[in-house]
């Protein structure tokens, strides 16, 4: 069965098969990150901009800023969470509270092959 | 390529959603497919119905537009007796209880804990008091805002409710307007006050006089493009456009037929006309709505009032709002209420339906500061009417801190909202009051509370602004405020300039108290030649919150006070927003009601 995903109610929500999933107003360490000159970024999700599918992840762009240094901006794309079994469409969404690399930055840090 | 949103709007959308709404709460909340859900609840928020957070399935939130916040006594205790029966929810609010009113910011009625099954019950005893939800939300013309009090202020350049009904009447249930990008915001102000706050709205028609062939017409300049949200905040632009009273509603379909059909539908976070008129300036604005939208001549913008401006403006000698007894053109007096945070229990709204049929009034007021206004009250009877009990709890001489607390709904029911708001405004403003000195001469002060960057308590137009943050406290992560200051209307309106971010919730009344002594001590004042001296007498004109404010630079307003923890105590602290509800006694999500149903 195919997988909806999208935000919802003015990016406050992640909707998957039309389950409110995951919430912004959570708070997201961000590792090897460009967002901000922080290490770590401590970023406080505000918004979610897009939302995208990289299968099994479901993956979006959050608006926020980091509450260490003040930065605001939009993320690059961050895995939200996963459906394991299309058929079921249940899915798992990610601990907001441990620490999550941004894709874009993870694909450059990759070593040349 | 268009949303998903417009997606779903182009299936169904507008008046035909009724049918489908009532067939499901015929049916029963089961009957939504969980597949379809996500976009019904879009559909639902244009006959009024918000789908509340997360934890509260099943439950929506419902929105009464009342235009120009104008109710009779009776509709007024039609919406208090529904509130009654129908918005209870599974637990009280520690503050209000378990029925409630909340007035908005944009003059309308919101109601929680509305269940499906219920609609048709409510929609028919709205209606049959000529009331309605239509439009009060999703995207089409919304609540058309104004002064409560058109056609009764003695401060009036010329009656705009008669322009406001024409409006109300042409575009709720237009099929032309009714699919519009993005939400429609509109104020039409006739008062010489600025009630209206037409800045902040995307279509706004402001008193003016212009003189056309000899002969001074009173009338309407016309604004485009204000907006508060999502930190892009913008006032609206005068397109240089003046609208006889007659032609406001040709205007109007003008205007929003060009954003209907030039608006951003692939990108809802661009879609307001704001970031259109950004993109295109009012010139072009103008050029296009003159040349593809309108059949006559749009003459050139009249002449403002603007400098006789007092609402929310920040003036040290003037009121900026509707609080107090006000003689109106006729005699007879409105009298304004503080209801603080805009929320009132059932039970005192329909107590104050009955005292204000009582005392023969025909209009209560909804305003933008979230207060009441019962209009109406003859001389001989104004002192008996102050003296009634109800008026010690929505009082018209309300202390500073009372009067001018403004929040929004926030993360009791709010899925965008960071942090807890109306229950804790009523905290700060209770501290505040016993624990923090006025300064002289300050009767009106304006703390606006919002729980994100969607503003729906505008909080960048007050004197202290708070925005909803997060911060880490001793390395856990607590509730906190942005603070802004100096924000406001007026002949020159003015954003806060955000100045402390960050602060935990529990240090921003400790910020308050600190800066106060600040501006006690650093205001600046002269002394008033006894010629010069104004009705009140006052010998010593003072420096106001804004005008002391406004001229600090920047860097001198960061670190002015310093955030502190006080004998205030903030329940709240943690993170409500992973409660199901904040007050209940086990908050955890999995205590969360079961959706009622059928």
């Amino acid at each position: 069965m195919p997988t909806s995903v999208h935000q919802l109610d003015d990016g406050a929500w992640l909707s998957v098969n039309d389950a409110r999933e995951v919430n912004v107003s959570d708070l997201w360490w961000l590792a090897r990150h460009d967002f901000c000159s922080c290490e770590m970024a401590d970023f406080l999700a505000e918004g979610f901009v897009e939302i995208g599918v990289d299968h099994p992840n479901v993956e979006g762009r959050i608006a926020g800023q980091c509450i260490d240094c003040g930065e605001s901006g939009v993320t690059d794309w961050l895995t939200l969470g996963r459906v394991v079994d299309p058929d079921s469409g249940r899915f798992y969404a990610v601990d907001t509270t441990s620490v999550h690399v941004p894709e874009r930055r993870r694909r450059l840090a990759r070593p040349p092959e | 390529m268009p949303s998903k949103v417009e997606g779903w709007k182009d299936e169904v959308y507008g008046t035909e959603i009724r049918d489908h709404l009532l067939q499901f709460a015929e049916a029963g909340w089961s009957s939504i497919p969980e597949d379809e859900r996500d976009a019904w609840f879009e559909r639902f928020k244009w006959w009024g119905l918000y789908h509340q957070r997360k934890g509260q399935e099943s439950y929506f939130m419902m929105r009464i537009g009342t235009p120009n916040g104008r109710l009779t006594p009776e509709q007024l205790r039609v919406v208090g007796e529904i509130a009654k029966e129908y918005a209870t929810g599974p637990v009280e609010n520690p503050e209000f209880g378990d029925a409630y009113c909340d007035w908005t910011t944009r003059q309308s009625i919101q109601l929680h804990w509305i269940q499906l099954q219920d609609i048709p019950d409510i929609f028919e005893k709205l209606e049959a008091h000529d009331l309605s939800t239509i439009q009060a939300c999703g995207d089409s013309w919304r609540n058309i805002v104004g002064s409560p009090v058109a056609g009764r202020d003695a401060d009036e350049h010329l009656n705009a409710w008669p322009v406001i009904q024409e409006l109300h009447e042409e575009f709720k249930g237009n099929d032309d307007f009714s699919n519009l990008p993005r939400k429609w915001k509109v104020s039409v102000t006739g008062d010489t006050r600025g009630s209206g706050q037409g800045d902040i709205n995307d279509l706004a028609f402001e008193p003016a006089v212009k003189e056309i062939d000899g002969e001074e017409v009173k009338g309407f300049n016309t604004l485009v493009g204000g907006g508060l949200s999502r930190k892009e905040e913008r006032f609206a632009r005068d397109i240089d456009v003046f609208a006889r009273p007659e032609n406001v509603a040709d205007v109007s379909a003008g205007i929003s037929a060009l954003f209907r059909d030039h608006g951003d539908r692939e990108d809802r976070f661009n879609a307001r006309i704001k970031f259109l008129v950004d993109e295109w300036g009012p010139e072009k604005l103008r050029s296009v709505l003159q040349e593809e939208y309108m059949e006559y001549e749009l003459p050139t913008a009249g002449e403002n009032l603007r400098e006789q401006y007092n609402y929310n403006a920040g003036k040290a000698d003037e009121p900026g709002d509707y609080i107090g007894v006000h003689e109106q053109n006729d005699g007879q007096y409105f009298v304004g209420l503080s209801v603080l945070v805009g929320r009132q229990s059932a039970d005192d709204v329909i107590e104050l339906a009955d005292l204000a049929e009582a005392y023969g009034s025909e209009m209560i007021g909804l305003t933008q500061r979230q207060n009441l206004i019962v209009a109406d009250i003859a001389e001989d009877d104004l002192d008996d009417f102050l003296d009634e009990p109800l008026l010690e709890t929505y009082s018209p001489d309300p202390h500073p801190f009372m009067r001018g607390s403004i929040a929004c709904t926030g993360t009791e029911y709010c899925s965008l909202s960071i942090v807890e708001t109306k229950n804790r405004m009523v905290r700060y403003a209770r501290w505040l009051k016993e624990n923090v000195a006025v300064p002289g001469g300050v009767e009106d002060f304006h703390i606006h509370l919002s729980g994100c960057t969607a503003s729906c308590a505008q909080p960048q137009i007050a004197d202290i602004s708070l925005r909803g943050m997060k911060t880490r406290k001793d390395g856990e992560p607590v509730e906190a405020f942005d603070i802004g200051l100096g924000g406001g209307l007026g002949e020159n309106p003015q954003f806060a300039d955000w100045v402390e971010m960050r602060v935990a919730a529990d240090e921003v009344p400790g910020y308050i108290d600190n800066l106060l002594r600040v501006y006690e001590s650093e205001r600046e004042e002269r002394v008033v030649p006894e010629e010069q001296r104004g009705r009140d007498g006052e010998a010593v004109e003072r420096e106001s919150f804004r005008e002391f404010i406004a001229r600090h630079e920047d860097d001198e307003l960061t670190g002015m006070a310093e955030p502190e923890e006080t004998s205030y105590e903030d329940p709240y602290l943690g993170n409500t927003k992973m409660t199901w509800y904040p007050y209940a006694e086990d908050t955890e999500m999995d205590a969360a009601p079961t959706p009622a149903d059928d």
